[in-house]
């Protein structure tokens, strides 16, 4: 059981603030991922939660008790660093072990405890050897169990899989998505690998220069982002944007006009950003809009209401990227893997209006008239009732 | 060692002729020139090595390689005796003070490289900068202390003003070294639950060993070679190698053929001891360098 709240939480180095205020809920045995660019504050945020650094304003609550003047080791923390920061003259069960035997656990008890964590993580056969004998993943592996030794009740992860190749990190997400169910224990993740952040967070917070833009589910994210940051960051390859003139707004949505000529009716509330506007300037009357659209939602359409010259072509075999100019602008588009497009041709291509996002001048999106069915979607849902019922 | 890598098969097969030829032709600079210069610092050593093997007239005479050992001046300088405890006197003082000047230094180069404020870097340059004051310039006030407090002549004194004059350096050091350990494993820790007794005796100090041991050793040959003070605060009864040596010069002249021998049995400890901890010294001195 625990539970984390952060209340306001400032952070200053000297002169600058590199938290902002941030509020935040996390739940019981909840998966949240922490993503950012690099530099938004992340690893302090995370290092605040852990009691490695002092907030300078704001509480941390652990199941429901203040944290802020309680030490590292006695919040119910354990951490993963990204350098692994194993003890390297000591074995790996030494490593394991040295929180017990801190601690003052007899050398049996703690052996036993050593022991079923290694079986855990298949680490038994390497029990007796030394960190810089051990491969980038296995040192990994020893890092968590480590961790999982101590029996937190949240644990931290920093950006745990940055140093791993490839296909190593493909198998640790899922190891670690194993462990989580395992374990039930909340987990806090740090990575700025949006893949990671996709597949194995419930919830995702986007920190940007030390504030929260947003927190929701992956699919939230990707479908409704709140503003042209957040639309940016998560999903790959970038979104892309257009300016995009208004026309005129009704309960079916707002209307534009595209670069082109073209006109669209994108299906989101223009009232409720009115609303919600400190200068309560009508959407008319705001300066600009953009559009955005993900590049796999662009389809190739002989009647589409963009287009233009194919600049670069990347076949993938499944997917074939294009990347097609539009005047100032580099337009990107996924579609099949077979189309027979050469460069420098020039192509049509459209969109489904409800798949397109609108940004006000400031950034933020206009919300969608309807949710995507999957807005709601977590983790847990992906899962079977058979599979459900199979782990509980 | 470096010119038989020089012609190992691998490069001979690969290597055009000129190339190799020039490549060869550096390392045979570069070792030329390394023993070159070592042995212009060892030349001073082995002469006095060699001086104290020979008679009081052989010594005066033109230098010259040859000559007929002979162990006279070694039985002379111990008839006149007191050797073992003036050797005594020098392994307390130096290690005393070494010991004493690490005990300070250990805390002291935690709190600079681990809790930094924006004073430290000035804190450790001015510390630094005690040491550009010449030691004569303290003399005067340090002498009638040490004789009003009555530490004048004694092991103790000498230990005080050896960790005195060599704190300097020696947290200087081992901020460095600590410095070089990565913060990340001391915070592992401190999530593990040490406290910050635990933390510096479990993993910082058995991680940084080599960096402290090479400081303690520099330290004790520092301590061990120091005449100045040894000379000006003791007389006789702790007075350490370095007023051995000094009192072969003084009453007798320049009997050179003594002084050398004097001097050779006064620095063997120390040689043979940095001898042995060689790779202990070379690894600590290059320990960032390497990781
Ligand atoms: N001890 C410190 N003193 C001063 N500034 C710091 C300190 N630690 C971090 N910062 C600054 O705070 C900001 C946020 O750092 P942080 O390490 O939290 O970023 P991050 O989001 O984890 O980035 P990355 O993805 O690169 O790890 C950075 O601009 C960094 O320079
Ligand atoms: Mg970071």
């Amino acid at each position: 059981m625990a539970t984390l709240q952060l209340n306001n939480i400032t952070k200053h180095f000297g002169d600058t603030a590199v938290i902002k205020g941030i509020d935040l809920e996390v739940n019981d045995r909840e998966f949240v991922v922490f993503v950012g660019p690099s530099g938004c504050g992340k690893s302090t945020l995370m290092r605040i939660i852990a009691g490695l650094e002092s907030a300078t304003d704001g509480d941390i609550v652990i199941d429901g008790q203040r944290m802020n003047d309680v030490g590292p080791a006695d919040r119910g923390l354990a951490m993963v660093f990204q350098s692994y920061a194993l003890y390297p003259h000591m074995t790996v069960e030494g490593n394991m072990g040295f929180s017990m035997r801190l601690a003052g656990v007899p050398k049996e008890e703690r052996r036993a405890k050593v022991l079923e964590t290694a079986k855990i993580l298949q680490l038994e056969p390497l029990l007796d050897r030394k960190p810089k004998a051990l491969s980038g993943g296995q040192r990994q592996r020893v890092a968590i169990g480590r961790a999982i030794v101590r029996n937190p009740s949240i644990f931290l992860f920093d950006e745990p899989l940055s140093n791993l190749d490839a296909a190593l990190r493909v198998q640790m997400r899922i190891e670690l998505a194993r462990l989580h169910e395992k374990l039930n224990a909340t987990m806090i993740y740090v990575t700025h690998d949006q893949i990671e952040a996709m597949t194995m967070a419930d919830k995702i917070v986007v920190l940007h220069d030390g504030v929260v833009e947003q927190v929701g589910s992956p699919m939230a994210l990707y479908h409704h982002p709140a503003n042209r940051f957040v639309a940016g960051f998560i999903g790959s390859p970038k979104m892309n944007f257009f300016d995009v003139e208004l026309i005129s707004t009704s309960p079916e949505g707002v209307q534009v006009r595209l670069p082109g000529g073209g006109e669209c009716t994108v299906p989101v509330n223009a009232q409720a950003l009115e609303n919600a506007s400190s200068e309560n300037t009508p959407i008319e009357s705001q300066p600009a809009l953009e559009l955005g659209i993900r590049p796999e939602h662009l389809v190739l359409d002989e009647a589409g209401a963009l287009s233009g010259q194919i600049e670069v072509l990347e076949r993938l075999g499944g997917q074939t990227s294009l990347y097609v100019r539009m005047g100032d602008l580099l337009v990107t588009l996924m579609t099949d893997g077979d189309v027979a497009y050469r460069v420098h041709e020039t192509i049509r291509f459209g969109f489904a209006p409800e798949r397109a996002h609108l940004f006000a001048a400031d950034g933020r999106a206009l919300p969608s008239l309807a949710q995507h069915p999957l807005a709601g979607l977590t983790r847990h849902d992906n899962r079977t009732s058979g599979d459900a019922e199979a782990l509980a | 060692m470096s010119l038989l890598r020089s012609t190992t098969p691998a490069q001979n097969a690969s290597g055009v002729g000129t190339a190799r030829g020039s490549a060869g032709m550096k390392t045979l600079v570069i070792t030329l020139v390394g023993w070159s210069v070592a042995l212009v610092i060892f030349f001073p050593i082995l002469w006095m090595i060699l001086t104290g093997f020979k008679t009081e007239s052989a010594a005066i005479a033109d230098p010259s390689f040859i000559f007929t050992p002979t162990l006279e001046s070694y039985e002379a300088v111990q008839a006149r005796s007191g050797y073992a405890r003036f050797a005594l006197n020098s392994v307390a003082v130096a290690f005393g003070s070494t010991f004493l000047a690490l005990l300070i230094a250990i805390p002291s180069a935690y709190a600079m490289a681990f809790l930094p404020t924006k004073r430290t870097k000035g804190t450790l340059l001015w510390m630094l900068s005690t040491k550009m004051l010449p030691p004569v310039g303290v003399l005067v006030p340090i002498y009638l202390i040490f004789r009003d407090v009555g530490l004048l002549d004694t092991r103790t004194g000498l230990i005080i003003i050896y960790t005195l004059m060599n704190l300097p350096i020696v947290v200087w050091m081992l901020y460095t070294f600590f410095k070089d350990m990565p913060k990340d494993i001391l915070e592992a820790g401190r999530m593990d639950g040490a406290s910050t007794l635990q933390e510096v005796f479990f993993l910082l100090l058995p991680l940084t060993l080599p960096g402290i041991a090479s400081t303690g050793l520099l330290s004790v040959i520092l301590s061990w070679n120091e005449a100045f003070w040894s000379l000006n605060l003791t007389s006789s009864k702790a007075a350490p190698l370095t007023a051995y040596i000094a009192s072969f010069s003084s009453p007798e002249g320049l009997f050179w053929a003594k002084l050398s021998a004097a001097s050779t049995m006064a620095i063997a400890p120390i040689l043979i001891l940095g001898w042995m901890t060689q790779k202990q010294m070379v690894r600590g001195l290059t320990f960032g360098a390497v990781k």
